[in-house]
């Protein structure tokens, strides 16, 4: 028994040690440098409009108003929720994820289509096969914050219907918020949907309904 | 195209002085670092009472079976205790016991399955001391081993080596220092480190908006750095906050790709230094003896990427037939920041490299696109994360001298080592235990209710979601058809099972091959020796793992991923 206890005392002094070091001292060292160096990153790179927090650059949002752009659809509605919801148990809690629905799954063809038939009953003027794909798919985290930049464009004319702006002052917002390959090779041509909306929402006067 | 061709050049400039890096942490030489982390080391040696003595391989595979367990029991601990109020602002309650015994032992044995959510199944308390600890501990104890292997291919030393010590060293002198450069990297392009409560936020239409925070961007690099994989939140590096912009996709990618790309260099150097000491001809940058192992695994990550490269971009039939445009590519599933390109990248790079990060849904990719990742992990030859990969291959490489061997009438010699009765029959057990696992595990699943009840996508591809997970088990890596409804006891045992054996048998397996090749006397090269640093031997090795893969896992491809492209493409 001793025997056996003496073999465990290195075993177990050497993962208290790095248990300290890797598990504690490392985590809170880079959250110290972080916070001091990098303060708006380390804390979620929260978007502030009038003082109010409003969400984050980097986390997408669900859009609802026919005046605003529209997100890809989510698994986990960018856990966006009103308070109803809330109550009756709709939103259980923050989550990420996708449906995980397989490309043969029969599922995902019936929200394609549904999602599909809901987008061109709220865009008369746009065709079926000008849809782009990235639209009516779900991202895999259902915390996607953006949109290609063609459906961002093919979503305008009716924003711009329903929201009074002209195409012309769309065109710019989103060219503003579009973000381009790095050195135009590395990535996608890319719009953040919450940067676009809160421009949208400033031009319109949108009071924020707290 | 060209974004990806950068990504690999970059990643072939990075192993080869990172490679000379390994070698000299490996062999204890000298390195510009060693007057700071000599003390470092020092004070851990004398804290934990090691005695830089030598062991026998039954003395290293015991220290590092004892390590390990004390390392789990510790963890399973928290996990159990990880509702108190320490580091714990969103009140995250403590874990059941089987999915405990499954996260444990996924964490632990470098696979970083995840069978519960980050965001609600873990404190902060427990992401931080049970999960980035074992990150870093895991990937270390991969990396020992596969040193000590090394060593006792190397034929100038008498010894393994001591698993203490080199588990100190990889720690402080690798996995840390980067980490560290790394984790403050990922936080300037955004990823958060912070020990605050989850935020509400109200959104510009008045709804609500909860925002998930931690202490992200220190367990995101180290995920990567150690091929460990399991991520801070559920949905893994497709999350913006583990993985915002192409900046930090490309730096996630190289860093996983960094280390089991080195340490095939270092094995370069490592046998090559032997030649070395006869004089003259100056180390090459890469080994001879490495070449052919290198040239393999390249081959066989090129054709996995240009398959599911050329899968995505293809998009899907079905959506395809009911009119949404497929320019994109399958979009489904993936992230707009990465498109196509660098998602199928992270793909076949996540499990050829034995990571299990993804930064897009592995159930959602095409049947084709999504037998990539399966075929890598069942292969698990190509790199490999931490040293695993380089030990498999090396063990084909022993098969492929043998088979080679019979077919010319000369005794097989590996590494200037005869190759005899012991090591054959270690080499087929340690070869033939992976798809023991997968395939009797799998079988298991599809035939009990508690298995088929996890199945969540009809047909075909049910089965390859299931297969999927023994794979991932087996190989250690983590990745997941995360559709699979796996938090029951049943998933939580098997996988449980699948990733302790397919860890620690292989381990101790091609730890007694090292030691007993170790032991025996070098002989000479001469005429009738069959040599193993040219090309035909190259063909040879690659067909050799092309043989065994398709007896092995042919059949159950086919019932899976490629009937189920079929029916898509009907």
């Amino acid at each position: 028994m001793k025997k056996i206890i003496l073999e465990l005392k290195t075993p177990f002094l050497i993962s208290i040690v790095f248990l300290f070091i890797c598990g504690l001292a490392y985590p809170l060292l880079i959250t110290g440098v972080s916070q001091l160096v990098f303060p708006k990153q380390a804390n979620g790179s929260l978007v502030i409009v009038n003082d109010e927090i409003v969400g984050s650059k980097l986390i997408g949002q669900k859009f609802t108003d026919p005046r605003f752009m529209k997100s890809r659809p989510s698994a986990v509605n960018y856990n966006t929720y009103t308070i109803e919801e809330k109550n009756e148990g709709l939103y259980s809690g923050v989550a990420s994820g996708s449906t995980n629905f397989a490309a043969t799954n029969p599922e995902l063809e019936k929200r394609v289509e549904k999602d599909m038939a809901y987008f061109l009953k709220n865009n008369q003027s746009i065709k079926k096969s000008q849809i782009p794909a990235d639209l009516l798919t779900a991202s895999g985290s259902g915390l996607d914050p953006h949109i290609s930049y063609e459906s961002a464009l093919v979503q305008l004319p009716e924003i711009s219907e329903k929201s009074g702006l002209n195409q012309d002052e769309l065109q710019k917002i989103v060219k503003k918020n579009t973000e381009n390959k790095l050195i135009g090779i590395f990535g996608e041509k890319i719009v953040n949907v919450l940067g676009i909306n809160i421009d949208i929402a400033k031009k319109i006067n949108v009071v924020i309904d707290k | 195209m060209l974004q990806i061709s950068l990504i690999i050049i970059v990643f072939l400039l990075l192993i080869i002085p990172t490679g000379n890096y390994l070698y000299h942490i490996a062999t204890g030489q000298h390195t510009f670092a060693d007057p700071f982390f000599d003390k470092i080391d020092k004070y851990i040696y004398k804290l934990s009472g090691i005695r830089k003595e030598d062991m026998s391989w039954k003395k290293y595979a015991l220290s590092m079976l004892m390590t390990n367990a004390v390392m789990t029991m510790v963890g399973y601990f928290v996990l159990r205790i990880q509702s108190i109020p320490l580091l714990n602002p969103n009140g995250i309650s403590s874990m059941e016991s089987f999915l405990s015994f499954n996260t444990i032992i996924s964490f632990i044995t470098n696979t970083n399955l995840q069978h519960y959510s980050g965001e609600s199944h873990l404190s902060y308390l427990g992401q931080i001391v049970v999960i980035i600890f074992m990150m870093f501990t895991s990937a270390a104890t991969g990396f020992s081993v596969a040193m000590a292997f090394i060593r006792g291919l190397s034929g100038k030393v008498t010894s393994l080596g001591n698993f203490y010590v080199d588990l100190t060293r990889i720690i402080t002198r690798v996995l840390l220092p980067f980490s560290i450069v790394g984790a403050l990297l990922l936080v300037s392009q955004g990823v958060p480190q912070n020990f605050t409560q989850n935020m509400t936020i109200q959104t510009i239409e008045g709804t609500y908006q909860d925002i998930a925070m931690g202490p992200v961007a220190s367990l995101e690099i180290i995920k990567h750095l150690g091929t460990n994989g399991g991520g801070f939140f559920g949905a893994n590096s497709t999350t913006p906050f583990e993985n915002p912009n192409i900046i930090t996709n490309m730096i996630e990618i190289l860093a996983m790709m960094l280390l089991p790309g080195s340490i095939v260099i270092a094995f370069g150097q490592m046998v090559n230094n032997r030649r070395k000491e006869k004089g003259k001809e100056k180390a090459p940058w890469v080994g001879r003896q490495a070449r052919p192992l290198i040239i393999v695994m390249l081959s066989l990550f090129f054709i996995g990427l240009s398959v599911c490269l050329w899968a995505e971009k293809a998009g899907n039939p079905i959506l395809e037939s009911i009119g949404l445009n497929q320019n994109m590519g399958s979009m489904e599933g993936k992230e707009n920041r990465f498109g196509i390109e660098q998602s199928a990248l992270f793909t076949t790079v996540t499990t050829a490299f034995t990571t299990g990060s993804i930064n897009n849904m592995h159930d959602t990719l095409t049947p084709i696109g999504g037998a990539v990742p399966l075929v890598n992990m069942m292969l698990n030859v190509v790199f490999g994360g931490k040293g695993v990969g380089l030990m498999n291959m090396v063990l084909y490489g022993i098969l492929a001298v043998f088979i080679c061997g019979l077919m010319i009438g000369r005794t097989p010699e590996y590494l200037g080592k005869k190759i005899e009765g012991r090591e054959m029959k270690l080499t087929a057990l340690g070869i033939i235990i992976h798809p023991l696992i997968i395939l009797s595990f799998s079988a298991l699943a599809v035939a009990t209710s508690g298995g088929v009840e996890g199945i969540t996508n009809p047909g075909f591809h049910g089965l390859t979601q299931v297969v999927y997970e023994f794979s991932s088990s087996a190989a250690n890596n983590g990745s997941g058809f995360e559709g699979l409804a796996d938090n029951t006891n049943f998933w939580n045992i098997t996988t449980g099972l699948a990733m302790f054996f397919g860890r620690y048998l292989t381990i101790v397996i091609q730890l007694a091959i090292a030691s007993s090749l170790m032991m025996k006397r070098q002989v000479n090269e001469s005429i009738g020796t069959l040599k193993t640093d040219t090309g035909t031997f190259t063909v040879a090795l690659f067909m050799v793992i092309m043989i065994i893969a398709a007896l092995t896992f042919f059949p159950v491809v086919v019932l899976g991923p490629i009937a189920e492209q079929l029916t898509l493409w009907k």
